[in-house]
């Protein structure tokens, strides 16, 4: 038997140590694979590292090294004062930062301004994190809850009734509407060629709506001996709440399953009574602050979280009255959406400012910001039903029909099987929508608004503080409020695609 | 004997309810039948309120006020415009006005964010990075905020026209606007039109002949020295020949301004800038998707294929580009058209500025104003659409689907 050494094809000693591929990780493998590797990535390089040079070094300096930390007035940051060329003047910031983030709000008021931000953190944080539980009450609280008190605690003022009266208010203005149109079309039928016509239909408008005068005339006469009592805010809650929650425990399935939803109902009228109490809304409540005294940052927050709890619901309807079989409800979801899309926000603000005051009865009056925020969250609203659209196409057919087949209604098979798949594949493309809102809501400023933007040109010209430098400190300043907003927002949103494509990594 | 096939019962009763109702029937017409009664209901409040309104506020509906003399100036106007035109007149400076900038700022943008794509696609690692930043920067602002910026800090900043920035002394960049040469015609101007018109269309002529000579025989045919020739040539031989086309007129500093040489509004300049910087990251992040969305596979099988790096781009990998880039491309430059209304802000005097700004506050025509300017825009919007549903149908036949 040879001994396999002897042969001639194994080598006998040992090879000689090569050296060490080139490295292409780290650092100096970087330089040497991406940076250097070529004349022309060198030249590229080199043009690269001047633009950064050019860019960043100018503005390290502007925002630190040439600024200016204390001073009074706008003496400060002149350059013959300070000795140097005066980069950012900072003590601008700090004696204009409450009115860049308060506006005009009362000084002594500005706690319930803080309050409401904490509040939002504390409810808005936990949603945002997908790991913790209970995401139906935390979206529920923060969608629902959340506005309510927000208008409370930033507004002021208290509530007279409670539903039951606001449902008779309700219920009446639309019943008296209803009844003016079938006078008015009765009034016209005496001039009119088509009188016989119009004389019928308007006898059946006005049929209709002194039927419904008996029909709510319960309703109305409740109400009337409430506000007559001294406890009309307590009175009137008591018996909402009996009548909401027995409503709830018919519809949950009477003595069978009904427990849960009687509980559920109790435990929410629980908390809002607590929520009443708390703030005094049955006497009066926080003093009022008007809204034109509002502004910078808080109007900013204010618009745009209004505007994207609004704006969702608008979307969802839309959306799915895009898709709907019925022919004037797909026709008019197409026409709305289209038309919303269609047009500037700009000339959408004029609408809302100029023009919806002229669509509403002449004694009733909307304030500023609502008007901003009904325009805000109609044009929203046209965006999102674009994306939730996008997200009812990609559930397959077979999901409804499975549905169908188990015996769910239309409504439950929409609520309960497509949406929920729906909005999960489009949270990234929701949020996108949210920055351009966030961003968008600087446009309010044209239309005589004051948010952080607005704030800021307000600034400006306060003489006390005009130097050559002002402007630009201001809007680093303001810039880098945006910048950390937006891109917070758009990391999150990568963040939800990242976890939602989860299965088709491999 | 043969069976007879029965004849399907007529659906007559079934066709017009799903017309009328779509899949849910007739509960479908009972939901049409209550939701028109409530659009009823609210068309006819707007209106009543709406009379009522303008009745007490002494306006008369209608556009009657668009023959009025307007009354007052605007500091950039295209077409010839005096404060003694009509408000008519004033609608027409304002959208000129607006498509001007839209058009400019269309180009500036196409061109800033091939550029940024092209860094960001760039093997080099810092280039990339560059391109990065510049995208999250700009996409991460308010547009307003970065109008603004140019217009309150930037150019306010800029000297006075004395002290005037001179960019190799013929135009001049101060806080007053930019001032540039303004070109005369002089004698050999209709010459130079007529050949220049004249090397276009050999040109075209040239390249469709050289195609079909392509697709027919397989022949190549190099035409670019001649299209070179044609474009340029002829042109400079005609200029040396006639005279010049035209020639330039410097601004000159006299006093305290520049006379002379055409000067453009600080305002433009600002727009300009915002929007097209401001656009151009959009572009860049969908011309750099659009490049990426072509499997690597298509340039590995045309180096295979034996084309050099180029015209592997220019004939496979750009064509298909294309078709994922012009959509959205065509969609930021409506929206880019749509943003040119934040003009308002700087008094640049577009659309939204003079008509539903200034021209309004002055009548007081709320409901005529408002819905010209929305049905100015949603006009431009609709035709854009309507070109690119044709363009996607046109797409999605050559793709045999």
């Amino acid at each position: 038997m040879s001994d396999i050494t002897s042969s001639s094809f194994v080598r006998q000693d040992l090879l000689g140590e090569r050296p060490a591929p080139v490295k292409t990780t780290g650092f100096i493998g970087l330089m040497r694979t991406r940076l250097f590797n070529s004349p022309t990535n060198i030249l590229l390089t080199i043009v690269g590292a001047l633009l950064l040079w050019f860019t960043i070094i100018p503005s390290l300096r502007f925002l630190m090294i040439d600024a200016v930390w204390t001073g009074k007035d706008r003496t400060a940051c002149l350059a013959e004062n300070a000795g140097f060329a005066v980069g950012a003047c900072w003590p601008y910031i700090q004696a204009k930062l409450p009115q860049l983030i308060y506006g005009f709000y009362p000084e002594a008021e500005r706690w319930r301004v803080n309050l409401t931000l904490v509040l939002s953190v504390v409810l808005l944080v936990p949603l945002l994190i997908p790991r913790l539980p209970s995401k139906g009450l935390n979206a529920g609280l923060f969608f629902f809850a959340f506005p309510v008190v927000a208008f409370f605690l930033l507004h002021g003022g208290g509530i007279k009734g409670f539903g039951l009266s606001w449902t008779a208010d309700l219920l009446q203005l639309f019943d008296d509407s209803i009844i003016g149109a079938g006078q008015a079309l009765l009034s016209l039928g005496k001039t009119s060629s088509a009188a016989p016509l119009l004389w019928v239909v308007g006898n059946v408008i006005v049929l209709v709506g002194t039927a419904i005068y008996w029909l709510i005339f319960p309703l109305t006469w409740l109400r009337d001996q409430l506000q007559g009592t001294g406890q009309s805010v307590w009175a009137d809650f008591a018996i909402t709440t009996a009548i909401v929650s027995l409503i709830a425990f018919v519809l949950g399935g009477g003595l069978r399953t009904g427990g849960r939803a009687l509980t559920s109902s109790i435990a929410t009228f629980v908390a809002i009574a607590t929520v009443i109490k708390l703030m005094g809304l049955d006497h009066g409540g926080l003093p009022i602050v008007q809204t034109n005294l509002w502004g910078g940052l808080l109007v900013t927050l204010v618009v745009s979280v209004t505007g994207i709890v609004t704006s969702l619901p608008i979307g969802i309807a839309l959306a799915l009255g895009r898709r709907s079989t019925i022919p004037l409800i797909r026709i008019f979801s197409i026409a709305f959406i289209e038309f919303w899309r269609g047009v500037p926000l700009i000339t959408v603000l004029f609408f809302a400012t100029y023009m919806l005051p002229l669509f509403l009865p002449g004694n009733f009056t909307v304030d500023g910001l609502v008007r901003a925020l009904i325009g805000i969250s109609l044009f929203t609203g046209a965006y999102q039903a674009e994306n939730v659209r996008g997200g009812l196409a990609a559930i397959p057919r077979g999901q409804g029909e499975a549905a169908a087949a188990l015996g769910l209604s239309w409504w439950k098979t929409t609520s309960l099987i497509v949406l929920p798949q729906a909005l999960r594949h489009v949270i990234p493309n929701l949020v996108n929508s949210f920055i351009s809102l966030f961003k968008d809501t600087s446009l309010v400023s044209i239309v005589a608004l004051f948010d952080l933007l607005g704030s800021l040109r307000a600034s400006f010209s306060d003489p006390k503080w005009s130097s050559p430098s002002t402007a630009f400190t201001g809007f680093a300043f303001a810039g880098i409020i945006y910048f950390i907003f937006c891109f917070g927002m758009s990391r999150y949103s990568l963040f939800v695609e990242h976890r939602l494509n989860a299965h088709r990594r491999n | 004997m043969s069976i007879e096939a029965r004849k399907p019962p007529p659906q007559i009763a079934l066709k017009i309810r799903r017309v009328l109702g779509g899949k849910t029937g007739w509960n479908g017409i009972a939901v049409q039948f209550a939701f028109a009664a409530v659009l009823g209901w609210i068309a006819y409040e707007i209106v009543s309120n709406a009379r009522a309104n303008l009745e007490n506020q002494h306006i008369a509906a209608g556009f009657g006020f668009l023959a009025n003399n307007a009354g007052f100036d605007v500091n950039q106007t295209l077409i010839s415009y005096t404060g003694s035109d009509t408000f008519l007149r004033v609608f027409l400076v304002g959208l000129l006005n607006t498509l001007v900038v839209s058009v400019v700022g269309i180009v500036f943008a196409t061109v800033i964010g091939f550029i940024v794509a092209l860094c960001r696609l760039s093997p080099n690692w810092l280039l990339a990075r560059v391109g990065e930043i510049y995208v999250e920067i700009i996409r991460n602002l308010p547009l307003l905020f970065q109008i603004l910026f140019w217009y309150l800090a930037v150019l306010a900043a800029l000297p006075n026209p004395r002290q005037s920035i001179s960019l190799l002394g013929i135009a001049f960049v101060s806080n007053r606007g930019l001032v540039i040469p303004r070109p005369i015609g002089e004698s050999g101007f209709e010459a130079f039109l007529a050949v220049l018109a004249l090397g276009i269309v050999a040109s075209l002529a040239l390249r469709i002949h050289a195609r079909q000579a392509l697709f027919q025989r397989g022949q190549m045919i190099r035409i670019w020295p001649y299209v070179l020739g044609l474009l340029f040539g002829l042109p400079l031989i005609t200029m040396l020949v006639a005279g010049l086309p035209f020639s330039f007129e410097l601004p000159q500093l006299k006093g305290f301004n520049f006379a002379g040489g055409s000067r453009i509004i600080p305002e433009f300049v600002a727009l300009t800038l915002a929007l097209s910087t401001y656009t151009a990251a959009f572009i860049a992040e969908i011309v750099r998707a659009g490049i990426l969305s072509v499997h690597s596979g298509q340039m590995e099988a045309g180096s295979s294929l034996g084309l050099s790096r180029g015209t592997t781009l220019r004939l496979v990998v750009v064509p298909q580009a294309m078709r994922v880039i012009v959509p959205p491309l065509t969609n930021q430059y409506l929206n880019l058209t749509k943003n040119s209304s934040l003009a308002v802000a700087i008094g640049y005097p577009d659309l939204v500025s003079v008509f539903a700004g200034t021209s309004l506050s002055q009548t007081g025509q709320a409901i005529e104003i408002i819905a010209m300017t929305m049905g100015v825009y949603l006009l431009i919007s609709l035709i854009t659409s309507a070109v690119m549903s044709v363009y996607g149908w046109r797409v999605s036949r050559s793709l045999g689907a």
